[in-house]
Order: C-alpha cells, then sequence, then structure tokens
C-alpha cells in the first residue's frame, strides 16, 4: 500500500515533464523501486527474527512426522504420518465438508429462492423471514449456535434421540448406517452405471428422433406406457401395503393390495389416467400427513389428526386430480417412465438375481458408546449444516434474481406461440435463468469452500486447523504453513475462474 | 405449405382482399376487464370477419394493448364472452392452448428468444407445439424469412440483428406456426423510422395474402392503405369504428376528432 | 358484410369489478388461493406456522425468564430464554474487561460516533463535506484517546481490556474508513494503463479474495510481527485491523471498479480537455459519479465486514461474539440448559440488528439514486 501513496504523494502538480509516457515510466520505476525496497525490508526483518528465535526455514519439515491426533479423516492417519499426510487430510476434509455442503445448500436455495417468487404470499413471506434472518447473522456465530448451544445440548450417548432408518444423535454427534455391500454387490453397481448410460443414449436418441420426425419413436412410447403402469403399480403396491400396515391392519393386505394396485396401475393407461393418479396422490399425501401431523402436533388427538390429515389429502387428490384431467399426459413422459424404469429396475434385477446383498451395518449403543455404523463427529455436523444453512440464503437469492432477470415478455412470446408450460420453462425460461445464475452461484460454492476454514473455530480438523493451526504451532514454520494454506485456496480459486470464463464465453448472449 | 402464396408484385387494391362473409374469426360479445378495481376494458363488442383488417387506434392508456392481449389469452376477462376461431376463451388451459396455436402475436419488444439463433427461435414451436418434423420446419422457417427478406440472419443470434430485423424475425416465427389470425401491438413504435418501412412492408404484403389481422399501431397511413375498418378506443372503450376513408375524412365522435386532429398532425 | 359504421353514444361509466378486487377475501383469494396448489401451499404453510411459532413464541416470550429474573427461575423444566443472564452481563457484552468507573468514555465515543453518522446517512442534512471530514479525520483520533486514555490525564487503559461491542464496533468502523479509500486506490491501479501498477493492483486483490479472511488474520497475527524489526512489537489488536482492512479493501476494490466501469468515455475525455490532472479529474469528477453509483455495494462489502469481524476470535481477540462464548461457558453462576442458546441468540440479534439496517439503508439508496437517474 505505500506504493501506491507515493504515486499520489509525487502526483500534484508536475509541470516540469510533460511527456505522459515518461511520466509513467518513472512512476513504475518508483514504485517497483519502493516495493521491492519494501520486500527485502520485511525479508530482512524476518530472516533477523527466525535467527533470534532459532528458527530454520523451509520444507524439509513435510517429510516429518507429525506426531499429533486427528479427530476425523478419509484418509488413513495415526501419529506416525507425515507432515504432508496431515496436508492432504486438512484438503480431504475441507472438500468433503464443501461437496456436500455445496450439494444440500444448493437443494434449498433453489427451493427458497423459487419460493420467494412464489404468488402465494404465506410461502414467500416465510423464504423471505428465512432469508434476511440467516444472512445477516455472521457464519462463526450461527457455527457456534449449533455446535455449542444445539449439538452440545444434545442428549448424552445414553439417551440418544433416535431417528427414523437407525439414525441416532446425541452428543457425540450423528450415527447413521453404513452401508456394506458383499461382493456380488459390484455387479449391481457396474448394472446400475451401464444402465444410466443406456439410458442416456435412449433418451437422447428418443429427443433426437422427436426433434427430425415429430414423434418420439414409436418403441419408446410404447415400452414407455408399459414402464408407466408398472411404476405405477409398484408406487400404487406399496403406497396401499404402507397404508394398510399402518392405519387400517387387516388380513391379506398384500393381496388386497396388489389386486388394488393391478387395477390403478390398468386404470392409468385408460383414458381414467386421471382418477388413478389422484386415488395415489390421496393416499400417499394421507400417509404423509398423518405420520408428519401426527409427530408435529403429538398433544393433539390421533383420531383429529387422521380427520385433519384426510381432509387434507382430499384437497390435494382433487387438485392433481383436476390438473390431470385438464392436462392429459404429455407424450415425454413416457418416455421419462422408460428411462426410470431402466436406471432402476435393471439394477434391481441383477440385485435380485446374482443374490447380492445390500446390508447395512446399523449403529448399535453398547455400554457406553455406539459400536457400528457410520459416525459423523459434531464437528462435521455442525458445520456441514452451518453451512448449508448460511450458504442457502445466498443461492436463493442468487436464484431469484436470475429468475427475475428473465424478461416477462419471453413468457407471454413464448405463451403466444403455443408452447404449454412445461415446454416454456424447459425450453425458454430455464436456459435463460440459468446462464444470469451460473457465475454467481459458482461464487457462493467459492465461497462455501472458504467459509469453511471456519471449522477450524469449532475444532473440525479442515486445512486451515490441521495445517495452519496445529501443524504451524508444532513446526514454527509460520510462513510455510500459511502460504501452503494459501495456495490451496489459491488454486481452487483460479480453477474455478477458469471454468467460470470458459462457461461465460461459450453461453454469453451475442450483442451487437 | 401450401398455404403460403407468393406476394404478387401487384399494387395494393383493398377490393383484392377476400372478406369472407360467413366465417367469424374472433367475435367478442360484452366483455369488461378490470385490472384490480380499474375498470379497464368496458363493455366490448367486435366482430372480426376471417380475412379482415382491422386497425385499433387510441391515446395511450386506452386499453388497446390489453384488449389484444385478451384475445390470446395473456390477460383474463371478468364478464363476456371472447370467441376466437368457434372456441370460447375459459380458464380451460386445453382450449387456451388451441386458440393460442391459431393466434400469432407480435409484440412492441420483439420477445425473441436471445438465447436462441434465428432459425431456432423460428422453429422451437413448430418443433415442440406441432410436432413438425425438424427438417420441415427449418424449411418453412427459411421460407418466410425469405418472405421478410432476412434469410442470411438465420444462424445470427436476435441480439445481432437490427430492431428492424428483429422485427421482421419475431413476425417470421408467430408466421411459422401458420397461424389463422395475427395480433399486432405496435410493432413499429420502437423502430426508428426507416425500419418501420421495413415492417410495415412484411405486414402490408401479410394483408395481400388475406391474413386476418388486427394491429394497434399508430401508423396512420398503414390504416388507410391495409385496413378495412379502423376502431377508435378511449377510456376502455370503442368509441367509433368505421371504413378508413370514413373514419378518417368524416370522424363522428368529439373524441376522435380531437384525437385525429392531434395525430395527423 | 355487416355494416361497419359505428359510433358511442354514451360512455359507459366505470363500475366495479364483479368479483371483489379488494378487501380481505379478495386479496385472500389473489394470494392465497389463486390456483389449487396455492390453496394446498397455503394450508401447508399454515400448518408449518402452527408448529413452529408456538413453541418459538413460548421460547422467547411465553416461558422465557425476564431481565429482573433470577437464575432459579432459569433452571426451571420448561424455561424458555434466559433473559436475565443477559441483563446481568449486559456490561461484559458491551466493553468487556474495561474498567467500569470508566465507562463514560467508550459511551462517549459511542454517542459521538452515532451524532456523526447519522446527519452523513441522512441525504437532506447539509454540510456533508465537513461532516465526512470530522468522521473520518477528528472522531478517530478524539476516540482512541479516550479510550486508550494516557493524557489529559485520563487513565490509561491498555487495549487487551476492551471488549465486547465495542471492539466489534470499533474493528468494524475502523476497517470501513480505512478500507474504502484504500478499496478506491486499488480500483484506480487497477483500472491504470501502467503495467507494472496495473499488475500489482491485480495480484494483491485477486490473491486476497481467493483466500479465507481466517488464513489473512492467521497471517497478520502470527507473521506481521515477524515482519517488523526486532525488538518492535504490534499490538494484538492493530494485527486483526491491518487483516481486516487489507482483506476488505480487495473487496471494496473490485465494487468501486463496477462503478469505474460504469462511467462513460466521455467522461474521462471531457475531464482530460479541461486541462486537469489525473488526481484533479477522477477527485472531481470521475469518483463522485462512480461511488454513487455503487453505493448499494458498497454498504453490502460493509455489511460482510461487519459481520466478518467476528472472526477476530479466532485469533485471540474479545469481541461480541467472544465476549458472549466466555461468559456462557464460564458463568457457572448462571449455569442452566438455555444459557448457552440464550447467549448466541442475544449476540445473533445484535448483529442481525446492525446488518439488517444497513441492507435495507442500502436499498433505501438504491431507490432515491434509481429515481434521480431517472429523472
Ligand atoms: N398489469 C396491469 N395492472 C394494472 N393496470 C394496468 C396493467 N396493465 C395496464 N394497466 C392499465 O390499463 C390501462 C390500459 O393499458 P393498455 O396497456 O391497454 O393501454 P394502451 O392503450 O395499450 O396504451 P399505449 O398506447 O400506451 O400502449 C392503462 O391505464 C394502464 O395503466
Ligand atoms: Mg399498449
Amino acid at each position: 500500500m505505500t506504493t501506491l501513496d507515493t504515486g499520489r504523494a509525487a502526483a500534484p502538480r508536475v509541470s516540469f515533464f510533460n511527456d505522459p509516457v515518461i511520466r509513467g515510466i518513472i512512476y513504475q520505476v518508483v514504485v517497483a523501486g519502493l516495493l521491492v525496497g519494501f520486500i527485502a525490508w520485511i525479508v530482512g526483518n524476518t530472516a533477523a527474527n527466525l535467527a533470534a528465535q532459532n528458527k530454520t526455514t523451509g520444507f524439509d519439515f513435510l517429510w516429518k512426522t507429525a506426531g499429533f491426533d486427528i479427530s476425523f479423516s478419509l484418509l488413513p492417519w495415526s501419529r506416525g504420518s507425515f507432515y504432508w499426510e496431515a496436508f492432504l487430510v486438512g484438503i480431504t476434509n475441507t472438500l468433503l465438508v464443501a461437496f456436500i455442503g455445496i450439494i444440500l445448500a444448493t437443494m434449498l436455495g433453489f427451493t427458497l429462492g423459487i419460493a420467494r417468487l412464489s404468488s402465494n404470499f404465506i410461502i414467500s413471506r416465510l423464504a423471505t423471514v428465512y432469508i434476511e434472518t440467516i444472512r445477516n447473522i455472521p457464519l462463526l456465530l450461527q457455527l457456534f449456535f449449533w455446535y455449542f448451544a444445539v449439538l452440545k445440548a444434545m442428549p448424552a450417548v445414553r439417551e440418544s434421540l433416535a431417528l427414523p432408518f437407525d439414525i441416532f444423535i446425541n452428543q457425540r454427534g450423528l450415527m447413521v448406517p453404513r452401508p456394506t455391500p458383499d461382493q456380488e454387490f459390484a455387479w449391481v453397481m457396474i448394472t446400475f452405471g451401464i444402465a444410466v448410460v443406456v439410458a442416456t443414449a435412449l433418451s437422447v436418441w428418443a429427443m433426437r428422433t422427436r426433434t427430425l420426425t415429430g414423434h418420439y419413436p414409436r418403441q419408446v412410447v410404447l415400452a414407455g406406457k408399459a414402464a408407466d403402469a408398472f411404476v405405477t403399480f409398484l408406487i400404487a403396491f406399496a403406497a396401499l401395503l404402507v397404508l394398510f400396515a399402518v392405519i387400517f391392519p387387516i388380513s391379506n393386505a398384500p393381496v388386497l393390495a396388489a389386486i388394488l394396485a393391478v387395477l390403478l396401475a390398468a386404470l392409468s393407461v385408460t383414458r381414467f389416467a386421471a382418477l388413478t393418479r389422484g386415488v395415489l396422490s390421496f393416499v400417499i399425501a394421507f400417509l404423509v400427513l398423518d405420520t408428519a401431523l401426527g409427530s408435529m402436533f403429538s398433544w393433539l388427538p390421533s383420531l383429529f389428526v387422521t380427520v385433519l390429515g384426510a381432509a387434507v389429502a382430499l384437497v390435494i387428490a382433487r387438485v392433481v386430480y383436476t390438473g390431470a384431467l385438464e392436462r392429459p399426459p404429455s407424450e415425454a413422459r413416457f418416455p421419462l417412465a422408460l428411462m426410470a424404469v431402466i436406471v432402476i429396475g435393471a439394477p434391481a434385477l441383477v440385485y435380485w438375481l446374482s443374490g447380492a446383498t445390500l446390508a447395512f451395518e446399523v449403529p448399535v449403543l453398547q455400554r457406553f458408546n455406539f459400536v457400528g455404523g457410520l459416525q459423523l463427529p459434531p464437528e462435521f455436523v455442525a458445520l456441514a449444516f452451518g453451512l448449508t444453512i448460511y450458504t442457502a440464503s445466498f443461492i436463493a437469492e442468487t436464484v431469484r434474481a436470475g429468475i427475475q432477470a428473465v424478461n416477462k415478455g419471453q413468457t407471454e412470446a413464448a405463451q403466444s406461440l403455443g408452447l404449454k408450460e412445461g415446454d416454456r420453462l424447459r425450453l425458454v425460461i430455464v436456459p435463460q435463468a440459468m446462464r444470469v445464475i451460473i457465475p454467481p452461484l459458482t461464487s457462493q460454492y467459492l465461497n462455501l469452500t472458504k467459509n469453511s476454514s471456519l471449522g477450524a473455530a469449532i475444532g473440525y480438523p479442515e486445512l486451515v486447523n490441521v495445517f495452519a493451526g496445529t501443524a504451524l504451532n508444532q513446526t514454527g514454520r509460520a510462513i510455510e504453513c500459511i502460504a501452503l494454506t494459501m495456495l490451496v485456496y489459491l488454486i481452487f480459486s483460479l480453477l474455478t475462474s477458469l471454468i467460470m470464463n470458459w462457461y461465460n464465453a461459450r453461453v454469453s448472449l451475442v450483442e451487437r | 405449405m401450401s398455404q403460403v402464396s407468393e406476394t404478387t408484385g401487384a399494387p395494393t387494391a383493398r377490393s383484392t382482399m377476400q372478406i369472407s362473409d360467413t366465417n367469424v374469426a374472433i367475435e367478442v360479445i360484452g366483455m369488461h376487464k378490470w385490472y384490480a378495481d380499474f375498470h379497464v376494458l368496458r363493455d366490448i363488442n367486435l366482430k372480426v370477419m376471417e380475412g379482415e383488417r382491422i386497425v385499433i387506434a387510441g391515446p395511450s392508456g386506452s386499453g388497446k394493448s390489453t384488449l389484444i392481449r385478451c384475445i390470446n389469452r395473456l390477460e383474463e376477462h371478468q364478464e363476456g364472452q371472447i370467441i376466437v376461431n368457434g372456441t370460447e376463451l375459459t380458464a380451460d388451459l386445453k382450449r387456451i392452448d388451441e386458440v393460442r396455436r391459431e393466434v400469432g402475436m407480435v409484440f412492441q419488444h420483439f420477445n425473441l428468444f436471445p438465447h436462441l439463433t434465428i432459425l431456432q427461435n423460428l422453429t422451437l414451436a413448430p418443433i415442440w407445439v406441432r410436432g413438425i418434423p425438424k427438417a420441415e420446419a427449418e424449411a418453412t422457417a427459411m421460407h418466410y424469412l425469405e418472405r421478410v427478406k432476412i434469410p442470411e440472419q438465420a444462424n445470427k443470434f436476435p441480439g445481432q440483428l437490427s430492431g428492424g430485423q428483429q422485427q421482421r424475425v419475431a413476425i417470421a416465427r408467430s408466421l411459422c406456426m401458420q397461424p389463422r389470425i395475427m395480433l399486432f401491438d405496435e410493432p413499429t413504435s420502437a423502430l426508428d423510422p426507416e425500419m418501420v418501412k421495413e415492417v410495415l412492408e412484411v405486414m402490408i404484403s401479410l394483408a395481400e395474402d388475406g391474413m386476418t389481422m388486427l394491429c394497434v399501431t399508430h401508423e396512420m397511413g398503414f390504416a388507410r392503405q391495409v385496413a378495412n375498418r379502423v376502431i377508435f378506443m378511449d377510456q376502455g372503450q370503442i368509441i367509433e369504428q368505421n371504413e378508413p376513408e370514413a373514419f378518417f375524412s368524416n370522424p363522428q365522435h368529439e373524441r376522435t376528432k380531437l384525437f385525429l386532429s392531434q395525430i395527423l398532425h | 358484410m355487416t355494416d361497419i359504421g359505428f359510433v358511442r353514444a354514451d360512455m359507459v361509466d366505470a363500475k366495479p369489478a364483479p368479483n371483489r378486487t379488494s378487501g380481505a377475501i379478495a386479496w385472500a383469494q389473489k394470494n392465497l388461493f389463486a390456483t389449487p396448489l396455492d390453496g394446498v401451499l397455503t394450508v401447508l404453510g399454515v400448518v408449518f406456522l402452527l408448529w413452529i411459532v408456538p413453541p418459538l413464541y413460548n421460547f422467547f416470550i411465553g416461558h422465557a425468564v425476564g431481565p429482573s429474573g433470577t437464575v432459579e427461575e432459569c433452571r426451571m423444566e420448561n424455561a424458555g430464554a434466559c433473559w436475565a443472564y443477559i441483563s446481568s452481563e449486559m456490561e461484559f457484552f458491551i466493553y468487556g474487561f474495561y474498567d467500569i468507573p470508566q465507562q463514560w468514555r467508550p459511551n462517549i465515543v459511542f454517542a459521538l460516533g452515532a451524532a456523526l453518522l447519522i446527519p452523513l446517512l441522512i441525504p437532506k442534512v447539509p454540510f456533508k463535506r465537513t461532516n465526512a471530514v470530522l468522521f473520518l479525520f477528528a472522531y478517530p483520533v478524539v476516540s482512541y484517546f479516550l479510550l486508550a486514555g494516557g493524557v489529559f490525564g485520563l487513565m490509561p487503559i491498555p487495549t487487551e481490556k476492551w471488549g465486547g461491542l465495542l471492539v466489534t464496533l470499533i474493528i468494524s468502523v475502523v476497517g470501513i474508513t480505512l478500507s474504502f479509500p484504500l478499496g478506491i486506490i486499488l480500483a484506480l491501479g487497477r483500472q491504470s494503463k501502467m503495467p507494472v501498477i496495473k499488475t500489482l493492483c491485480i495480484g494483491f486483490i485477486e490473491l486476497v479474495r481467493a483466500v479465507p479472511l481466517i488464513s489473512v488474520l492467521f497471517m497478520a497475527s502470527i507473521m506481521l510481527p515477524l515482519f517488523m524489526p526486532q525488538g518492535m512489537t504490534i499490538d494484538k489488536f492493530l494485527r486483526a485491523l491491518v487483516g481486516v482492512t487489507l482483506f476488505t479493501s480487495a473487496y471494496m476494490a473490485e465494487v468501486v471498479r463496477g462503478g469505474l466501469q460504469a462511467i462513460p468515455r466521455g467522461q474521462y475525455e471531457a475531464g482530460a480537455s479541461l486541462g486537469l490532472s489525473y488526481w484533479q479529474r477522477m477527485y472531481f469528477i470521475i469518483l463522485p459519479q462512480a461511488l454513487k453509483h455503487v453505493i448499494p455495494g458498497i454498504v453490502n462489502s460493509f455489511i460482510a465486514l461487519f459481520k466478518d469481524t467476528s472472526l477476530v476470535y479466532i485469533v485471540g481477540m474479545k469481541d461480541l461474539l467472544e465476549a458472549v462464548k466466555t461468559k456462557n461457558d464460564t458463568a457457572l453462576e448462571w449455569q442452566s440448559a438455555n444459557t448457552a442458546t440464550t447467549g448466541y441468540l442475544f449476540a445473533a440479534m445484535v448483529f442481525w440488528v446492525f446488518c439488517f439496517s444497513m441492507s435495507r439503508y442500502s436499498i433505501f439508496m438504491e431507490r432515491r439514486l434509481n429515481t434521480g437517474y431517472k429523472r
């Protein structure tokens, strides 16, 4: 900064050299000279300071034994590991929490951004309150809140809070089942990969055929119709089974459920498809509402909850029914159903035929602690949760701005051409909004990654904590540790801006 | 494409344009519209036969845009009926889609899709709404681009075109859906004078082909030359309508006289 | 063909809309039940509110222990927020360990700051320039001597004793006032035609923006002492200030650059043709316009900086967050199930009030500037 101040000091009323080129060169030489001098001064001071403290410099410490513990690591880590391994552990931990945070924050942020634009007063206000509350409170404070006030106040191990699906939460963090696939399960994964490729290829081909000929390929539509009926059958069967099991326990439930599901699936390929969808959405909405309301308002009499759930579900079913009546299934739905059946069905078939098993190792409470399962430390949970909550509020604003940036005239033009709502969004609105959204969205992702460094304050072993914290303190190599840490973030940032420049060059709208 | 006949170079003669005696294109009966409490359209009655070319004029804020936007249900009306090609417009989405497929609309600010090339702008709706094969849709698109005299721009993006060119593309985009009715909302008022002419030429040639047209415009020369009826609106109501000659030479209503005296000088 | 001529004899008078368009019912129809899906969302939203609001109300107000309550009440089953804890520790949250008899000094600093800042923010109040000069130059000096003491018979109070909201405000105000001019210089440097200066500025801006603030703070707190001549120590406070200021100035520079780029070339040329020097042109012509354009962006950087001051906790500074956390962890006499939660909620509310008012102010200025632009 000194450098630039001198530029100002030298500037006023220099009349004796008028040539701006010469003037510029002189300025620059002066600035460069001052900068070199300043750096030399700093280097000299630093060397003297380090010498006085008997400290050495250099990166040789990276190959020394670290000798400290890291509480959470994806890579193998022991006290005997080297400092460069600590560096890698820090980077992977940073990337892990950033990756999970980015996925969750994107989902939450897009939902909130769209909700904020909703014409529904309650929904848009709820989203606004969330956004305006969260983004005006420092992230560090939020992390402290989640970590010290919420997670630390969780019950002790013995009184763990049990969530559905064998998930437990307590002071020591979140315990979730760990999938333990056997050898045969590899085949299922391979099939899944192949199925994804095949389904993608198929959908590309179907789309291309659609644009080239005006119709989806006949085979695809036929197979899609079958797939659609099959999916309907599966959903109906599952939903009815649960309904019978949970609410109206009767004998022979599976048989009855199967018969009803076949009926519904058969209806769905006739012109009464709307009826199927209405009934299905009633059953599902009722199940969800009854469970959710039941647990949310546990003080209400259960009969009341059931009636309320049924009433709301009836309204939802009516909406779906009238919607389905007004819009017959678009032809695009059948190829979609086919893709879904391929991607889910093929692996399921292999799973069944090969006798592969995907067991889940459930966390079990033993005398003093949980054994088995995947145990996520509270630092990780608080950091991932806090980053998600915080960044989502910024992503929501990005999304809102992007959608609002698409001129209302675009919707009107698309409407007046007769494009249906789905096509309108897919072909006109979303592509334009995404161009506006993606650059700021990426910088939010970058921010989230940088903000994950606040994990240091709650003891999550990410890069800054492990390397600019513990390793620095142990070795005393301040300059090296901080430089390496900053270098990592610099590389993240450079990579991101390279990708963004490429993206912007690709999609930027051509203007006159 | 058989519907598209080449424009003849012959001078415009209104008598050569065919107006159907029996086929009603648009019928508006006792229609009212409110924006919240603001009564913006009042008792609109309008019957447009196939092949008619109608110009709507009136002071700013008189409800001209609102009227033609009601006709393809970009706006919803609250009272009365609007029947387009025999289909009454109600909340039913299927009917709305049906009507919109048959009615083309050209906007003051073009509203081209900036992320698509000109050719993609033109083929988007034919492919996804009408299910026309891509090659055929592109051939049609090129045909209409030639018709609006800018085939060489097919692979550019809207941002690279001049306003006049963009508006001609917008007209071509509507024509690609082969509509039976065209609505124009001040298609030339965002354009520089020299560009107005090129757009008007396209509109005139459309009229010569017998397209049913409803134009909101302040181009009185266009009205004289092409329209077979001029409608004057003020305060959300139709004040006067007549054949262009009579309308311009002998306006009846006080407001019409005032408006014409302002606009013609 | 139908008879074409038509002249309206009587004008149709405006009549009220058939469906009610004003009043509560119409409002609900439009905003809550416009489509069936909207109705479903409304129902779900109401259910959600019914679920979330009563417990929140009970926690914050209903079952909360008021400012004059006792710790026994806070420890009761079902007790809500423990506001009594906040009110009893309020002094510490505001001043840290600042000697209690001397607390009139920070109070004067607060009052002076408000008296100078508020007229500066209200567009209509005159004497902006004098006001700004007082706020930017006189106020920091006066405040420093008032707070630190050691002159005019004031008792010296070392910075280690400062704490709480006082420190948060000092760091943010100093950070804001220093990073602003620094950001302008960096932005001008980045626009400069001189390659050496341009490269330096771009390098600095991009480097700082690429790394997290906490690493800059680490650097400031660990490496600054190393950079200084032997025997010279830098106050911890100063180190944090340097870190925060450098960090924010890089972001500020990018905001100002946006404003500079929005100025048409003609303005630069007009300035040059008047024979003004570079700095005169910038000061009189370009910057006033450019900065006006980006006031919202500048305020947003200030909000970010204000929130970021909480990070100085990590390098051992005693700001508001630290004060709250310390008391949460150590005030055994106030220990209860909700003490920590209440403490953090209090800190959150303080930060929120400041940030939210800044963001409202930015929106207000944006509107004002927009209308000004139209006229
Ligand atoms: N979305 C809306 N909400 C409320 N009022 C509106 C809306 N759109 C238009 N109006 C009002 O309705 C009236 C008619 O508007 P309209 O756009 O139809 O006028 P116009 O005749 O097309 O005028 P112009 O020649 O300026 O385009 C105006 O007073 C306008 O302010
Ligand atoms: Mg208009």
